[in-house]
């Protein structure tokens, strides 16, 4: 077909007054969105290819480029918007289903953003961190019923549990969806930040194995890369049974993706796809997922704690009750805003429900089953802040995952087009030409910078509701008050209302 | 103890800071029969071009002398060496004792034997006096002749032709610089020297000058008569060796010298253009009359003069030459022997040459015409005798460098410097 | 110690393995040695004639690497020029090109084994190279600029 009647997203608007011809835009632009036109000594760009992804803006020496969405406008209608005209346009000229990258951005509440937190005033003092000792210190994995102590040292050994400084993890995001450099700039930040970040599951490459005691290790329905090498060189297990970003749906890495190292590190043939089925073929119930729990547990010694992570869907409290009965010792639950390196447009902005409704559902019914102590719970999927991960753990979670979050504070810019493969800031993709744009050391000391300011940031409230220690919020719902919930919408996040 | 050297240019200049980078303290005593400060011969050509002036042309700045602790006894010649009691006698009869000798003489003009070579305006092309001289004949309109289509006699057509001198240059041989140049590129030249009205006549030779007792013109071989106001000889230079023939210095065309740059009598040492040292390429000793040569000879004597123990075994050809809108550069073999590969690119619409000697797995030799940049890649190759087996296929082709190397060469390269 | 000669044997160094090819580091060394210093919008907008970039940028894709002056302890180009106009600073390790004595006879292209010194026919002929920003306070503009951290400035062994 040669007349699209797609037009362009957006516009790119050079300053001619500011542009100095150097040149950098059309070096940068995977898109191929900046061209220069030698006969007329100008740059010129192709609206049509830009996806906003600011590397251009952001390289520019001389701040000589604006990228706007075009203001062309279909006529208003409330029912047809412009994203409803666009995405029939393109499905009628291409016959295929709609992809998309990162996560949900359709406007659906954000209920983060609907609960406010507590501060001690005269009855309770408040605790200022940087003149008192606060620990964010947190545990992950199965405790005891009960502690038997003495000689002031608990007595039994617990089971495994994974220690981390500060109650944040980076999710799962595997050597394939992004590239090597960011594989190895989480790992060198979690390593450093003494927390742990997470292989997706697209295997291990042998040059981050050093990074084994932060790492979690994935296993997913396709066990790319996984053999006991891998398994134990990681400090926990992760069965993936759901992403949040595509509840129900498996995962396919396209075969032109699969180079030596993401071959050598799946464990599949150069050129192949990395087909992730959307069920694990030996799960069709909890008795089966207990069999793989404790077949990892088996195979690395009872020696590292197993998660499973699934995506917040509608029965999601009633499921996650048989996980932890399964012999889980960290539940993930990824909402349905969690991010994703390729998802079915619809799926993503269709499937599943908000995180906040789901871990307040699950750490309810683990309470009232008494089984809450058996597992830790993770919360992911969408958490933008400090102050979200700081709500979460009120609402019940032992940590949470970051992973749009850290991809962000490495220069990700949410133009939501990692399927394509040409990530310009070398987050998303595989072509070596765009992967080196990633440099490692900048991005983990970014990522460092970013975990640095959050936990300030949660020590300070913290001390504001005097508290001293994140062990203590862990649901304390008492914390939170909604604003602008139905009495259903606090009653399921089981919070009182602003006032109450 | 003293340190004497004789000879004021590249060479005695590499030594001084050859001797420094030991001894700061013993006396340095430069021996030179030109009156000037040390000065670059080859700048020569660009002063008679009016590039620059006889204030710029100084090699080392003025402070040179005094800075090292030099005593400069200029424009006194040195006749004679008297190698047992070890004393350098000057022309004035003065007897100047060495603990140390370094002869670096250079060299003198080789002089055809034509008839009618001792007429006034005759010159030859070597010595700041020379272009003195040339310089006042040499005016717009006035007209030339070159006679060796060699480095310096083209050097002098430039300078000329930048002086709006009409200029003939005529040489025995069947192309320009035959010694570096092969038939394409001589062409090349030959092209461009024609482009900036030069009269190029190959083949053929001067019989004799003509004139009374000023030349006006030769007479060439094949009959013909040219006429001119004044000519400039550049048919070779060879080693100036006057002051030590007939001693005990082991001498064949030049002063022979070991890699440490000692001649055979102790406390004697030779570089510079009229030294034979080590080519390396070669294999054997021969004289290298280049500038990064005479001064890597010197800074090498002179260190060895101080009590050093260095080596310079890595001597060879090397030459940059712009030539009107040309540059030409080139090192080490320029000849096609057994063994020896060759590679050539020539571009008809850039006017860029590229010629390549390769000898088993080494570059041996070179020759680029206006695509120069980054030759010095070339060189290095050829100086450190690298297998270039596994990038042999990208020299000369466009954006050669260090990445046209494998990464673990190149990064040991660009990590060591 | 003052700041020249504590960056006596200092040398700029590349890590090929995060260029990114951008050339921000020859957009702003023209800009550091042009008479509007760093102001990048008068130096490409006002001068037609700008002084050459300084560093070589190499590409081969996906490799590429910026190279300068490695400001030999044993300088070729030094030893090999024939006019005394390229030399080293003895204090501050710098190979800087005098331009007034310079006469473009390109024998330091023929010799330096790094292959970074340029012809610059700008205004006279003369040979362009690396000076380490000596007159910013040793502080490269390519360096600075570099926005992957690709370039560094280390002292050598």
């Amino acid at each position: 077909m040669s007349f699209s009647l797609l037009t362009p997203e957006f516009i790119v608007e050079r300053n001619d007054e500011r542009c100095i011809r150097c040149q950098v835009c059309v070096r940068q632009c995977a898109n191929l969105v900046h061209m220069y036109d030698q006969e007329e000594d100008r740059i010129v760009a192709d609206d049509s290819k830009c996806v906003n992804c600011h590397r251009c803006v952001a390289l520019c020496p001389t701040r000589a480029l604006t990228i706007r969405r075009n203001p062309l406008e279909f006529k208003e209608n409330a029912n047809w918007t412009t994203s409803a005209i666009r995405e029939i346009y393109k499905q009628a000229e291409t016959g295929g289903i709609l992809l998309t990258g990162m996560g949900n951005d359709r406007p659906y509440p954000v209920y983060w953003d609907h609960m406010l937190l507590n501060a001690s005033q005269v009855t309770n003092p408040s605790i200022d961190p940087l003149r008192e000792p606060m620990e964010l210190k947190t545990m992950l994995g199965r405790k005891p019923e009960v502690l038997n102590v003495e000689d002031g040292k608990v007595k039994e050994k617990l089971p495994p549990q994974l220690k981390l400084e500060i109650p944040v993890m980076f999710s799962a995001m595997s050597f394939g969806s992004i590239s090597f450099n960011t594989c190895q700039a989480l790992a060198m930040a979690a390593s450093e930040a003494g927390v742990m970040y997470n292989t997706g599951e697209g295997g291990l490459h042998k040059d981050l194995r050093k990074y084994g005691k932060n790492t979690i290790v994935q296993v997913a329905s396709g066990r790319f890369g996984v053999d006991v090498d891998y398994l134990q060189a990681g400090a926990a297990i992760e069965i993936k049974i759901g992403q949040g970003a595509k509840p129900g749906i498996g995962g396919h890495l396209p075969g032109e993706k699969v180079m030596a190292e993401i071959s050598q590190t799946r464990m599949i043939p150069i050129g192949s796809d990395a087909i992730s089925p959307a069920p694990h073929h030996d799960i069709y119930s909890i008795e089966d997922l207990r069999q793989l729990i404790y077949s990892l547990k088996e195979a690395t010694d009872y020696q590292k704690p197993v998660s499973v992570k699934i995506a917040a869907v509608h029965n999601v409290a009633a499921i996650c009750s048989g996980i932890a009965r399964a012999g889980a010792d960290i539940i993930a639950i990824d909402g349905f805003r969690g991010g994703t390196g390729a998802a079915p447009l619809r799926i993503r902005d269709n499937v599943g429900i908000p995180i906040e409704f789901a871990l307040a559902a699950v750490d309810t019914r683990l309470r009232e089953e008494g089984i809450r102590n058996q597992v830790s719970l993770v919360c992911a999927g969408g958490i933008r802040n400090s102050a979200d991960i700081i709500k979460a753990i009120a609402l019940g979670a032992d940590a949470v995952y970051i992973g749009q979050a850290a991809l962000i504070a490495i220069g990700c810019h949410m133009c939501q087009k990692c399927y394509t493969g040409k990530c310009n800031w070398g987050i998303a993709t595989q072509d070596p030409n765009l992967v080196k744009r990633l440099n490692p050391e900048i991005a983990a000391r970014r990522l460092i910078n970013l975990l640095h300011a959050w936990t300030h940031e949660m020590k300070e409230m913290l001390g504001g509701m005097g508290i001293n220690a994140i062990e203590s919020l862990k649901g304390n719902r008492l914390m939170l008050r909604g604003i602008g919930l139905t009495s259903r919408e606090l009653d399921i996040l089981g919070i009182k209302a602003a006032g109450e | 103890m003293s340190y004497v050297i004789i000879g004021n240019s590249v060479a005695a200049v590499g030594a001084v800071e050859g001797i420094r980078k030991h001894d700061k303290i013993t006396p340095i005593i430069i021996i030179s029969d030109e009156p000037y400060h040390t000065y670059s011969r080859p700048l020569i050509s660009y002063y008679l071009g009016g590039k620059v002036t006889q204030d710029k042309m100084y090699y080392r700045d003025k402070n040179f002398y005094k800075a090292n602790k030099v005593k400069p006894i200029l424009g006194v010649k040195a006749e004679q060496v008297d190698f047992d009691k070890k004393e350098v006698i000057l022309q004035d009869g003065r007897r100047i004792s060495y603990t140390k000798l370094l002869i670096a003489t250079g060299g003198k003009p080789l002089i055809p034997p034509l008839e009618g070579i001792e007429k006034k305006n005759v010159f030859n092309f070597i010595k700041l006096d020379d272009v003195k001289n040339i310089e006042r004949l040499a005016r717009a309109g006035s007209k030339a002749i070159v006679v060796g289509a060699s480095f310096s006699g083209l050097k002098a057509v430039e300078a000329l032709v930048q002086r709006g001198v009409r200029v003939t240059v005529i040489d025995i041989m069947d192309r320009i610089m035959p010694r570096v140049l092969d038939e394409t590129a001589s062409l090349i030249a030959l092209k461009c020297l024609v482009k900036y009205g030069v009269e190029v006549l190959l083949n053929t030779t001067v019989e004799k000058i003509i004139g009374d007792k000023i030349a006006r013109g030769v007479l060439l071989k094949d009959g013909r008569e040219l006429a001119c106001d004044f000519i400039i000889l550049a048919v070779g230079v060879r080693c100036n060796i006057d002051l030590v023939k007939g001693t005990n210095l082991n001498i064949n065309r030049g002063i022979i010298v070991d890699t440490g740059m000692r001649t055979n009598i102790p406390d004697v040492y030779a570089a510079g253009d009229v030294a034979e040292g080590y080519n390396f390429l070669e294999q054997r000793n021969i004289e290298i009359p280049i500038i990064p040569n005479a001064y890597k000879q010197g800074e090498t004597a002179g260190e060895n003069m101080a009590g050093a123990d260095k080596i310079f075994d890595r001597g060879f050809v090397m030459n940059s030459m712009p030539l009107l809108d040309l540059s030409i550069v080139s090192a080490g073999v320029s000849t096609t022997g057994e063994g020896t590969n060759i590679k050539a690119i020539y571009k008809q619409d850039t006017n860029t040459y590229r010629k390549f000697y390769i000898r088993n797995k080494n570059l041996v030799g070179y020759l680029l015409i206006n695509d120069i940049d980054r030759a010095g890649i070339y060189t290095d190759l050829i100086k450190r005798k690298v297998d270039i087996s596994p990038f042999a296929d990208k020299l000369g082709e466009e954006g050669f460098g260090f990445i046209s190397l494998p990464k673990e060469m190149r990064k040991q390269i660009m990590l060591e410097g | 110690m003052n700041n020249l000669s504590a960056a006596a044997k200092k040398r700029i160094y590349a890590k090929e393995e995060v260029c990114i090819g951008c050339r921000l580091c020859e957009i702003y060394c023209i800009a550091a040695h042009s008479q509007y210093r760093d102001n990048l919008i008068k130096t490409f907008k006002k001068l037609t004639k700008r002084p050459l970039p300084r560093i070589v940028v190499e590409e081969e894709k996906p490799v590429s690497f910026g190279l300068q002056c490695r400001h030999c302890d044993e300088p070729e180009c030094v030893k090999a020029c024939i006019t005394g106009a390229m030399h080293k600073d003895t204090e501050t390790g710098i190979v800087t090109n005098d331009i007034e004595r310079c006469i473009g006879c390109w024998t330091c292209i023929l010799a330096c084994p790094y292959g970074v010194i340029k012809r610059d026919y700008q205004n006279k002929k003369i040979a362009s190279k690396c000076d380490l920003c000596m007159e910013s306070n040793m502080e490269p503009a390519c360096v600075k600029n570099c926005p992957n951290e690709a370039l560094y400035i280390k002292a050598s062994s």
